[in-house]
């Protein structure tokens, strides 16, 4: 009964997905109240749907009820059942699942917490909102049904991928997913703004938490795939320019431009059609980047070939959306009013060249991403764009991105004074030129960019710091500097905060690639080697089992200077049921680097192949991130994204001066 | 029937959302306005500058621009009057109190699969012990020893009745985890070596008289094991070493032992054909005539094995040669046809019937 129930309530959202892409925009041009406010509820009634669905297709899993194909599929009864819960986005049908479920909890909050927006505005959001739900439930009901039964269900199913069994890929698909669905509200309002011919900064006020909030859940998206990679494969990178990982960094580069234009259009009124465009592609490549994930853009011609439905509907989703977004665009945008000047050195101007960087950047990953597949659909020619590619276009990109950061947050609006914002980033100048040459005197002979590297990364963070210290007065006024401090808002915080994640970041990919120490040895038990200072001897091995795996265990022991500080036991785990194997490193943590063993082929004689790496400030990558996400969150706290609220007693307050 | 009762009651929930909204009474509506953000702004604007975030000329210009901003919103307001349409309210009203079941209603019939109830495993579980299969059973011990993996008893249970079932991989994972935690005895790796070569369809691989030798390594006089190690040497073509290991073991097995008729055949199959052993250059001083009837009596024996199990192709190909080398080219081409018909289901040995029988001269 549950799946079906499951099944019968998927089809319910389609249905009131369908009235509420119609009805609410007739209303919205009728001007009709009631009409408009059919929006809001389907839009609530059709989220309980999706859960109910989601819930059903979760339960199937977690009591492993075969006869749902999907269930069999993917599942096994012996599995924990975390990785029952978590197996349901494991596989294609289910991931599927779980963005519409996403998308319709995005709708369902516009719904509810949209009562500061314009009726009309919130009718036309919803319903492109609706329009977006309407195909990816017919593409899941059509071609990816995961409530497909079987009549006479096996007594057992095959198990979902022993790789994918891991704590860190369970979070990192509906984090992503969060992010990708996250920009469809961004690309909903924009579409809104263009079919009502009308855009001002108001718009952009009422958009940015909701893109606030998808970036948060994309950068964290990220950073656990990128932790996930480097832990699981056991290779000790981790960024390999992947597709895959490209496919996510696309939305992320383009949807923090988006960020930053959305600033500028809200409180100058300028970049306006710009910031349309921009929501527009962040959407378009967060679908490329699902269907690229998923169902294989990517191995599109493969996937032509095994399931010609499959490819065609998402050609056709794609191109409806983003065709369809883009011919929107430019049939409308030319009605759309012009906002603001400004010079170019300003708050602005900073926030232009930030955008050109970041969507340049973004075109980089983009051509060197698709032009490989491009080539191979087209000409049957296979080549591979690796990492040299994406090091020498990405990274000159980014490093006059970088330089510009600390200096954005200090120049006024309109009219900057770039000399003034100089002279107040003196001390992260004088300490980034010091730190280069400290780390050019302690490496000397070493990699030539390495230490500038490393000055930019201080630059960054001391940039974001002397912008606080500025504007609390700390050194001017050091009395009065607490009382400044809680009184700024909280999005300048945010925007210091992230600022320094990503100097953050950067130092920790400039340490982590330049002085990382890597050994690989074949050992046997006592045998002993070195890796970044670090002595490692091998003890000896162990057997052990798990719930539904076997593995072998290697003790190894950690010194330093001749002083023990700890045992690591990588191992390999051997899945009985689907006969696989995976490898588990083990890493040590000190300070911010990291020690990381992983174990290769152990051979009859009792030797191993061990890779053994130093890395040093390796945790500061994705520490970094996690400082971003943090100004990210006290940006969204800032009480001008909550205004609006149609309370009269707060528009009230809002008259008055604050001080 | 409460699977029906439940769509229906959702069905309700779903038309009820689209009618709420437009059954209610059209008062003003809760919305916010663009005027609200522009005087938010503008309190924004003197906190800053209170804060001195900026300075007052910059606090001024800013000013003017919001107020123009403020001024332009408040205009454009009351154009946005409310205007109520009854009839478009009627005609969606009414679609979705037909249209909406009735779309769900067919489109779910078409996909879905109303009548098949729910199947949890626990309920299968539960369900009563004269339906459960040898499958089920040995899924349950499976389940055990997965969580189990140290049951040395389980695994030394479970490997015959894979064997059986004919499942030779997992039998070779369980016998192989019975030697791991039993300890190797020299019938485990005989065993052992068994499902490898039932799993290599027959052929004696390297892997699986490594496992025969590591068997004779333990106990000398495992039957099985020396048995397969014939069976390598015949199909190594080294037939007079098999017949050798065959025949030292009939010499010392007991006159009742359920394996000598086995042993028996082999040896006739390996003697048949194979180039003169000791025993046919000793069969040389005995007249043409016995000596013809006793290589009928092995050829016979081999035809009528052949005729109770067909699926054997070197046994076919060597029926077949040796009617050849008897000079019964007719006798050959009927067992052919025999073989043939006994293959026809095996695309596989079927060609391989073919290309030895081109071997043989005779028409692939």
């Amino acid at each position: 009964m549950m799946p079906e129930a499951g099944h019968y309530a998927l089809v319910l959202a389609l249905v009131l997905a369908l009235v509420q892409a119609v009805v609410p925009i007739i209303g919205a041009r009728r001007r009709d109240p009631a009409l408009m406010n059919v929006a809001a509820s389907t839009a609530s009634a059709q989220f309980m749907f999706a859960l109910i669905s989601f819930g059903a297709l979760t339960a199937s899993h977690m009591v492993s009820d075969f006869s749902v194909a999907n269930v069999f599929e993917n599942s096994h009864s012996l599995k924990p059942m975390l990785y029952k819960i978590t197996g349901v986005w494991g596989n294609h049908e289910g991931s599927m699942m779980l963005w519409v479920f996403i998308l319709a909890l995005f709708g369902a909050l516009v719904a509810v917490f949209g009562g500061n927006l314009p009726a009309t505005l919130r009718a036309n959001v919803l319903a492109a909102q609706a329009w977006i739900a309407a195909a990816f439930y017919l593409f899941i009901l059509t071609t990816s049904n995961p409530f497909l039964r079987i009549a006479n269900p096996p007594v057992e199913g095959r198990d979902l991928n022993p790789v994918l069994q891991d704590i860190g890929l369970a979070l990192h698909p509906p984090l992503l997913y969060l992010g990708y669905v996250g920009f469809s509200i961004s690309f909903s309002f924009a579409v809104a703004a263009l079919i009502e011919g009308r855009i001002d900064a108001a718009w952009a006020r009422w958009v940015r938490p909701w893109t606030l909030v998808a970036w948060i859940f994309l950068t964290l998206g990220i950073a656990m795939g990128s932790y996930w990679a480097y832990y699981e494969l056991g290779w000790g990178g981790w960024w390999f320019w992947d597709p895959v990982e490209n496919a996510s960094l696309m939305p992320w580069l383009s949807g923090t431009a988006l960020l930053h234009s959305a600033l500028v259009m809200e409180k100058r009124n300028a970049l306006k059609i710009w910031t349309i465009l921009l929501a527009i592609l962040t959407f378009s490549l967060s679908l490329l980047g699902t269907f690229l994930v998923r169902s294989g853009v990517l191995t599109s011609v493969h996937a032509f070939a095994t399931d010609p439905a499959r490819g065609v509907f998402i050609l056709a989703i794609l191109i409806f959306f983003i065709g369809g977004g883009f011919a929107l665009y430019a049939w409308r945008a030319g009605s759309l009013k012009q906002g603001g000047l400004f010079a170019p050195v300003s708050r602005e101007g900073a926030l232009v060249l930030n955008n050109l960087l970041l969507t340049t950047a973004c075109a980089t990953v983009f051509v060197g991403t698709l032009y490989p597949l491009a080539l191979e659909a087209l000409a049957a020619d296979k080549i591979s764009v690796g990492a040299p590619f994406f090091n020498l276009t990405f990274g000159p990109l980014f490093v006059p991105l970088l330089i510009a950061v600390p200096f954005g947050p200090l120049l006024a609006w309109k009219r900057g004074d770039l000399l003034g914002a100089s002279q107040r980033l003196i001390a992260a100048g004088l300490l980034a030129l010091a730190g280069v040459a400290l780390v050019m005197a302690w490496s000397w002979g070493g990699p030539a960019l390495a230490p500038f590297g490393v000055g930019l990364a201080i630059f960054v963070i001391v940039g974001a710091v002397s912008d606080l210290v500025e504007r609390c007065g700390l050194i001017r006024k050091p009395a009065l500097a607490l009382k400044r401090a809680r009184g700024l808002p909280a999005s300048t915080w945010g925007t210091a905060f992230a600022h320094a994640g990503l100097g953050l970041t950067l130092l920790g990919i400039v340490c982590e690639t330049t002085w990382s120490d890597e050994r690989i040895a074949t050992m046997r038990a006592g045998d002993q080697t070195m890796v970044g200072g670090y002595s490692v001897r091998l003890d000896g091995f162990a057997q052990r089992h798990g719930p539904n795996y076997r593995e072998v265990t290697a003790q190894f022991a950690v010194a330093r200077n001749g002083a023990a500080i700890g045992v690591m036991e990588p191992s390999k785990r051997n899945f009985v049921t689907r006969g696989s194997a995976t490898t588990e490193a083990a890493l040590m943590t000190r300070g911010f680097s990291q020690l990381y063993i992983s174990l290769g082929d152990l051979s009859a004689d009792g030797t191993i192949a061990v890779r053994l790496y130093h890395k040093p400030l390796v945790l500061l990558i994705w520490l970094g991130t996690v400082v971003m996400v943090f100004g990210g969150g006290l940006s969204l706290m800032d009480r001008r994204l909550r205004v609006g609220a149609p309370r009269p007693a707060r528009s009230a307050k809002a008259l008055q001066p604050a001080e | 029937m409460t699977l029906w009762f439940i769509l229906a009651l959702m069905t309700v929930a779903a038309v009820f959302a689209v009618l709420w909204p437009l059954g209610r009474a059209p008062g003003a509506p809760r919305e916010g306005s663009e005027t609200a953000i522009y005087k938010d702004q503008l309190g924004e604007i003197e906190r800053d500058l209170a804060a001195g975030l900026i300075g007052a000329g910059e606090a001024e210009a800013a000013r003017t621009e919001v107020s123009r901003r403020l001024l332009a919103a408040a205009d454009a307001s009351p154009v946005a009057a409310a205007a109520p349409q009854r009839g478009l309210r009627r005609a969606v009203a009414v679609a979705a109190l037909i249209g909406l079941p009735f779309v769900s209603g067919a489109l779910y019939l078409k996909l879905g699969t109303p009548g098949l109830p729910a199947f949890p495993l626990a309920e299968r579980a539960q369900a009563p012990a004269a339906t459960e299969s040898l499958d089920r059973l040995v899924m349950q011990v499976e389940a055990r020893l997965e969580k189990n993996p140290n049951d040395g008893r389980g695994w030394e249970v479970l490997a015959p009745v894979l064997m059986r079932l004919g499942r030779y991989p997992d039998a070779i994972k369980a016998l192989r985890n019975s030697i791991a935690t039993n300890g190797p005895t020299a019938t485990r790796h005989a065993d052992l070596g068994e499902a490898i070569l039932m799993g290599a369809n027959g052929v004696v691989t390297a892997e699986a008289k490594a496992e025969f030798e590591h068997a004779l390594a333990l106990d000398a006089d495992e039957i099985k094991a020396r048995y397969f190690l014939g069976l390598a040497a015949e199909q190594d073509g080294r037939t007079r070493e098999a017949a050798g290991i065959w025949r030292a073991m009939l010499a010392k097995a007991p006159d009742d032992a359920p394996w000598r008729p086995l042993l028996q055949r082999a040896l006739a199959r390996v003697e048949g054909v194979a180039a003169p052993s000791e025993e046919q250059i000793a069969a040389a001083g005995a007249s043409d005539a016995e000596r013809g009837e006793k290589v009928r009596g092995m050829v016979e024996r081999l035809a009528t094995r052949l005729r109770q199990d067909g699926s054997d192709v070197d046994g076919w190909l060597r029926l077949v040669r040796a009617y050849m080398v008897m000079g019964d080219r007719d006798k050959a081409l009927a067992s052919v046809k025999d073989a043939r018909a006994a293959l026809t289901q095996d695309a596989g040995r079927l060609r391989q019937l073919n290309e030895g029988l081109k071997g043989l001269g005779i028409d692939g």
